[in-house]
């Protein structure tokens, strides 16, 4: 089975980000892999595990998502491709799928493309879904399991009311979510490997794509109202006595 | 201002961010309701009383399973028929995939997440969160229509008028399929973050009860989620008294007390209910990030330094096992249940 894992790179969920003269900043915080896209490295090494072939991971990106793809690498996808080009500027989820596409297209097609669930710092979650529309596959999204069984795929969704079993043929996009099972840890081996591999740079013309004209772009950057912190700790001689003034100071908030 | 609100429910049941937009939509102009699936004539019939201009019902064999793509077909032709200026959905699983594909077919883009909304003229103006809501953005589509999935919750639910009649339209439903639905799982039940005005959460403290024995025979995993069970039905108690829903860490999924549709965070659902009350939850910054929008923050933990207490409005250093049983005892009392 050939599998490509669509990863991006973002700023580490713990950087402290702010609207700094109409650009985010996040300090000197870490770029790293998407969370979700760690699952979906998973999710696609599982899937060679158990159907044999290969992983390809696939970021559209600047030079410093290297890093990202480096660390799908060290998980062990067998290789990494980074496309990147200046005229990527603004683009849009609708921009990404299209290049995405056009990616997937030039690696010679794939039988499965996983996707993480969303992303920690644009966070649209509609590039797998309109990934599949470009290319004209199925959309499995949010699977917390996947079984390939010959030319179909079933995959367990996890929504909100409960989990649905959903099948397609192959190829087919898929999005995971943390169900999947924990990410591996890159192993000293992968670590070498990454550290050593020469990652190829596509560029729009490479794809033989046009730059995507952007539709939706930001007008303004605002950093949320400060929040109130003024902890009041609530004391008393019994769990019945904190539980009383407790009981009394929510109902005075009229939040119920 | 001629608007869609797509109405999301699963088998007849409504998201009830759906009635927000179509609230939404009937403050900028007229509002036509959308409605697929097969026997949805309730669901219909909701949407009139809740305010709907018109309703376009496709009722058709292929949409009743929700796929996204005949779902999105069928918007997409429906669209590009009645050319409305703004299509709006409540942002679910299913509203995020079926809009973002139609969005691909119709040449435009979806605003997601989005919390408020103005109109300038011909356009919209969308707030959203990004960075995991540590910063936020305006932003706008030049596609037409505008599709902006919005935010449960952010805007007001407007009034329904009970018997209330109107314009029902039958339409037919588009496209193909690609999947096919091989079942549901009854495990596990509804739960609604999005929508709960109140949410109760336990953590990894869930299980830290030594004052109770689980029956013999159990290993000591077994004994751990045992225990934890009997910590969560304390949760549940409160947040069924209080009306609200039940929510978790992310180390009481990863340990086995209760299912991921639960999960607050950052790899889970981000909420901002009116309460949100977090018990042996020490408060990681993957947690925070789905729960400090609430509007009042209790926290209950055994240990004075915990984290969350920073983020929280008041907080008890106690034992959740002594605490939540006689908060909820005292609220009954209090709210006269
Ligand atoms: C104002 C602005 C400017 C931007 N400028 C640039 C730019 O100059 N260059 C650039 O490369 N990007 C740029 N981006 C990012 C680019 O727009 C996003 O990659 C794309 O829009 C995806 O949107 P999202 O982050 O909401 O992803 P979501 O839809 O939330 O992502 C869902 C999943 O799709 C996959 N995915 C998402 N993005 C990528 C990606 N880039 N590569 C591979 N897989 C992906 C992942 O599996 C992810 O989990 C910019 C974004 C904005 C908002
Ligand atoms: C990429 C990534 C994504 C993540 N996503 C999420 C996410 O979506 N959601 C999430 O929650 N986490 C997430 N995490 C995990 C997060 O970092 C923390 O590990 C997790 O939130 C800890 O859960 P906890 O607070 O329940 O457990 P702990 O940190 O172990 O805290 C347990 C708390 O319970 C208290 N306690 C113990 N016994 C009692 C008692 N009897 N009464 C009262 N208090 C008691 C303890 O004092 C302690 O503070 C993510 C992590 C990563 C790396």
């Amino acid at each position: 089975m050939k599998i490509i894992a669509c990863i991006k790179q973002v700023p580490d969920s713990e950087a402290k980000v702010r609207a700094e003269g109409g650009q985010v900043s996040w300090g000197d915080a870490p770029l790293v892999i998407n969370p979700f896209d760690e699952y979906a490295v998973e999710g696609a090494l599982q899937q060679k595990e158990a159907s044999g072939g290969t992983v390809t991971a696939l970021c559209v990106g600047t030079e410093s998502a290297k890093e990202a793809l480096k660390h799908a690498l060290a998980m062990g996808a067998d290789e990494a491709i980074l496309v990147s080009d200046a005229a990527l500027n603004d683009l849009d989820t609708v921009g990404a799928a299209k290049v995405l596409a056009a990616a997937i297209q030039k690696i010679g097609g794939a039988d499965m493309v996983v996707f993480g669930r969303q992303t920690l710092d644009n966070g649209a979650g509609l590039t797998p879904a309109q990934t599949a529309r470009v290319l004209g596959w199925p959309m499995l999204g949010l699977a917390g399991q996947i079984k390939v069984d010959g030319g179909s795929v079933t995959v367990e969704r996890v929504l909100e009311e409960g989990r649905q079993s959903m099948k397609a043929n192959l190829p087919a996009v898929l999005s995971v979510v943390q169900s999947i099972g924990e990410p591996r840890y890159p192993s000293f081996m992968g670590i070498r490997k990454a550290s050593k591999a020469t990652i190829p740079v596509w560029s729009l013309s490479d794809l033989g794509a046009s730059a995507p004209a952007p539709i939706v772009t930001r007008t303004e950057l605002m950093n949320p109202p400060a929040q109130e912190t003024a902890t009041e700790m609530i004391t008393g001689e019994t769990p019945a006595e904190i539980a009383e003034k407790l009981a009394d100071k929510i109902i005075a908030e009229k939040v119920l | 201002m001629k608007t869609f609100v797509y109405i999301d429910h699963f088998k007849g049941e409504v998201q009830p961010a759906s009635w927000e937009a179509l609230g939404l939509a009937k403050s900028f102009g007229t509002a036509v309701a959308l409605v697929f699936g097969t026997g949805v004539d309730e669901v219909a019939k909701a949407a009139v009383e809740f305010g709907a201009d018109e309703v376009l019902v496709a009722d058709d064999s292929s949409l009743t399973d929700y796929r996204a793509e005949v779902y999105a077909s069928t918007l997409s032709a429906l669209a590009s028929s009645q050319s409305p200026n703004l299509i709006l959905f409540p942002t679910t699983a299913r509203t995020r995939e079926m809009a973002a594909m139609s969005a691909v077919d119709l040449n435009t883009g979806v605003l997601t997440d989005v919390s408020a909304l103005e109109v300038n003229g011909e356009s919209f103006i969308a707030t959203r969160p990004i960075y995991e809501g540590k910063v936020l953005e305006k932003t706008v589509c030049s596609g037409k229509p505008v599709m902006a999935t919005i935010r449960g919750r952010a805007f007001p639910k407007p009034n329904r008028e009970e018997g209330k009649s109107g314009t029902i339209t039958k339409v037919s439903a588009a496209g193909e399929a690609k999947s096919t639905v091989e079942g549901y799982s009854a495990s596990e039940s509804a739960v609604n973050l999005g929508d709960a005005p109140v949410i109760v959460s336990g953590g990894r403290g869930v299980s830290n009860n030594p004052n109770i024995t689980p029956p013999a025979g159990m290993d000591e995993k077994q004994a751990e989620v045992w225990r934890a069970q009997q910590g969560f039905a304390l949760i549940t108690d409160l947040a069924t008294l209080l009306g609200g829903a039940v929510g978790a860490s992310r180390a009481a999924v990863d340990g086995g007390y209760i299912t991921y549709a639960h999960q607050v965070g950052q790899t889970g659902k981000v909420v901002a209910p009116d309460l949100y009350i977090a018990a042996g939850i020490s408060g990681a910054i993957q947690h925070l990030v789905g729960m400090r929008n609430a509007k009042l923050i209790v926290a209950i933990n055994k240990d004075a330094d915990a984290p969350i207490f920073k983020q929280a409005r008041y907080g008890v250093v106690g034992d959740l096992f002594q605490i939540l049983p006689a908060l909820t005892e005292a609220m009954k009392k209090k709210l006269g249940k």
